[in-house]
């Protein structure tokens, strides 16, 4: 991998890995005794342990010249293997966080494995290390096939990939020792903020340049969401943030909102990472690799614009439906609530494209676990946003808010959409990139699917019913017009749920560990023979000034 | 006129109508329009056809 840089381009890294150190060990210098100070310790070693192995492999040949006429996969390679081992990790976390609400005694009496930490480090290990390294990936391959362009940069790609991985490292370390910013999704303090924002901009850039390099005259509609994910990602994350640290030498920070405007801001920003990173990122995903998979053109491209728009627009407006029966003033929760209801018509759009486009190959998704993989992400994408737009309706919110309904519904969209999308797209996508003919084994997919549908099935329904069950436990009146129930007999009467979910998350967890496992084997077998064909049109642009 | 809260959300509730509908049409004339149907067509094709090439 570091043989396709040039001695320019290893030198500007090991400039780069430099940099990491200092400012790893300026953070260590001023943080001392603080959190801080450790994760100012560990940028620094990242970088010394970067810079060494750049270093070995200094004086290595030049890459053939020849390279600027090819796709340039190595980022994406190490993106998604990176991705499921977030995977496997975060599910793991998960289950450890679903087992803690059937025997609380499960933490071992540790600090940092208790329920408030664990339950982050779940949380922000799939989301941003499983989907955003799998977004990072696959956005890659898509932005260069469909330019037909290769990516504009050699280094920024890897400081992408390996700059977005120290983050959620940042952040996942963090939470254990005891860190957080006290906002959902948006956890981790303000250095790892501020680490990231660099990181993004330059991924935005990446993504322009290429864009601006491509030999298609029109942009392939995955790319638009691709875009909108990257972009969008940036401005809720730099707004969400925007806090002032106690001081330069500690962790802590104090968000520049406060009060109802506190959080609607979270909720704006919450809302939008399930619209932009849960969703719009991985329909571009689902925009190129189920119509490849399928080998049928998208059933409506004129529809995928018009919902991309929809899409778009309309999830801007719907993030206070998340604030329901709070201070927030009456109109703000009428308007979020209004925008969610109409928001089911791009979702439905969208996943009645997908499903549309595979009318007529039904053959394929019986018999092609990746294809059914894809088919069953396009079901839930359409149940969860049918599901999220019934609960975003006030009177129901005051049935499902604070329960486990909104827990199933979460988990509908992560495990039913979000993952099993990224599984299929994965298992199109891997052989393609390693040059295989085939995944090392079918039957280990056809394995993986049936774990990974099991398990979101026995999650989905079980929160469903622990959902419903408090939020009537909660709300019954004995005769004399007190509570039925205290609090304690609805926690108890969850137990078998919670049971159920943990066994359910265990078989999902399986799943991914197979899967891993698969995708590692086959980038172990022999590659296919093949002429040395020029994947790029011939007309090449210049050399990246890097 | 002064700018307060309830400019604002006077503002936000009528301006902002006519500009989401007007963006709204914007985008079905945009997506219907006869003569892009080709362009759409060939995108929607284009990535069926691409040669799968490696890098080495
Ligand atoms: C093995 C599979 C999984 C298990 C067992 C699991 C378990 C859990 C548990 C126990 C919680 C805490 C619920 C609570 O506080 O009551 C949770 C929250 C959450 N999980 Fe998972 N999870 C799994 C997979 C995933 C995946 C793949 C994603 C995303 C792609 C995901 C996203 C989330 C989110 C966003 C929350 C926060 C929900 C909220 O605040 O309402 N989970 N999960
Ligand atoms: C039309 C689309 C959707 C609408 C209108 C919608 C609406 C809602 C509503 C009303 C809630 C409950 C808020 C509360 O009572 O606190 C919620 C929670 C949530 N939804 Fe959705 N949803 C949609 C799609 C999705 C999808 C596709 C995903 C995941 C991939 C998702 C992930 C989440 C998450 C993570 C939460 C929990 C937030 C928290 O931590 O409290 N939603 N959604």
């Amino acid at each position: 991998m570091i043989s396709q840089l040039t001695r320019d381009e290893r030198a500007l890294a090991m400039v780069l890995c430099v940099l990491l150190t200092l400012f790893g060990a300026t953070l260590g210098l001023v943080g001392r005794d603080d959190v801080l100070g450790w994760h100012g310790a560990l940028l620094a070693l990242s970088g010394m342990v970067l810079l060494i192995v750049i270093m070995s492999k200094i004086y290595d040949p030049d890459p053939n010249p020849d390279r600027v006429t090819k796709y340039y996969d190595d980022p994406t390679k190490v993106g998604v293997i990176v991705s499921m081992m977030w995977l496997v990790f975060a599910t793991f976390v998960g289950d450890w966080v679903a087992w803690l609400l059937v025997y609380p005694e499960a933490t071992f009496d540790a600090g940092w494995s208790s329920f408030g930490r664990l339950r982050p480090v779940h949380t922000t290990g799939v989301i941003f290390g499983f989907g955003g390294n799998a977004l990072i990936a696959t956005s890659f391959h898509v932005l260069q096939r469909t330019s037909r362009a290769r990516l504009a940069g050699n280094l920024s790609p890897w400081i992408v990939v390996i700059g977005f991985n120290l983050f959620c490292l940042l952040a996942v370390t963090g939470y254990m020792f005891g860190i957080t910013a006290s906002k959902e999704y948006a956890e981790p303090e303000w250095y790892a903020d501020l680490f990231l924002v660099v990181i993004w901009v330059v991924y935005f850039v990446l993504y322009l340049r290429t864009l601006a390099r491509r030999q298609e005259p029109h942009i392939y509609v995955a790319n638009w969401y691709f875009l909108a994910f990257i972009l969008v990602v940036a401005i809720l994350h730099i707004i969400n943030n925007l806090a002032v640290p106690v001081s330069l030498g500690h962790a802590k920070s104090y968000s520049l909102f406060s009060g109802v405007q506190d959080a609607m801001t979270q909720w704006w920003y919450g809302h939008n990472a399930v619209a932009f990173f849960l969703t719009a990122g991985f329909l571009g995903m689902l925009y190129y690799y189920l119509p490849r998979r399928a080998g049928r053109p998208i059933f409506s491209y004129r529809m995928s614009i018009i919902s991309f728009w929809g899409i778009t627009f309309l999830y801007m407006w719907a993030g206070s439906h998340h604030l329901h029966y709070t201070a927030l003033p009456h109109w703000v929760q009428n308007l979020g609530m209004t925008f969610s209801i109409v928001l089911v018509v791009p979702s439905w759009a969208s996943a009645g494209n997908a499903l549309l486009t595979l009318n007529g190959a039904w053959e394929k998704v019986r018999d092609d676990a990746t294809l059914r993989f894809m088919f069953v992400a396009a079901v839930f994408y359409g149940l969860s946003t049918f599901e999220g737009s019934f609960m975003a309706i006030r009177p129901v919110n005051s049935l499902s808010h604070y329960t486990d309904w909104t827990v199933g519904h979460v988990h509908a969209g992560a495990l039913g959409w979000v993952a099993m999308i990224t599984f299929g797209a994965f298992y199109t996508l891997v052989p393609m990139l390693w040059n295989k003919e085939r995944m090392y084994s079918s039957r280990l997919i056809e394995a993986h699917f049936w774990l990974a549908l099991a398990g979101t099935v026995i999650y989905v329904f079980s929160m469903w019913n622990s959902g419903i069950v408090q939020g009537l436990m909660w709300r019954a009146y004995a005769e004399n017009g007190t509570l039925a129930y205290s609090f304690i007999d609805s926690v108890d009467a969850m137990r078998p749920y919670y049971f159920a979910r943990a066994v359910g998350g265990f078989l999902f967890f399986l799943g991914g560990v197979i899967g891993l496992y698969n995708i590692w084997m086959t980038t172990r077998m022999p590659a296919v023979e093949k002429p040395p064909v020029y994947d790029l049109p011939p007309v090449v642009a210049a050399e990246p000034a890097e | 006129m002064e700018f307060d809260h309830n400019f604002f959300v006077g503002f936000a509730k009528s301006y902002g109508l006519f500009y989401m509908m007007a963006f709204f049409f914007g985008t079905v004339v945009y997506a219907y329009w006869p003569s892009n149907q080709k362009k759409f067509d060939r995108a929607a094709k284009s990535i069926l056809d691409e040669d799968e090439g490696t890098q080495r």
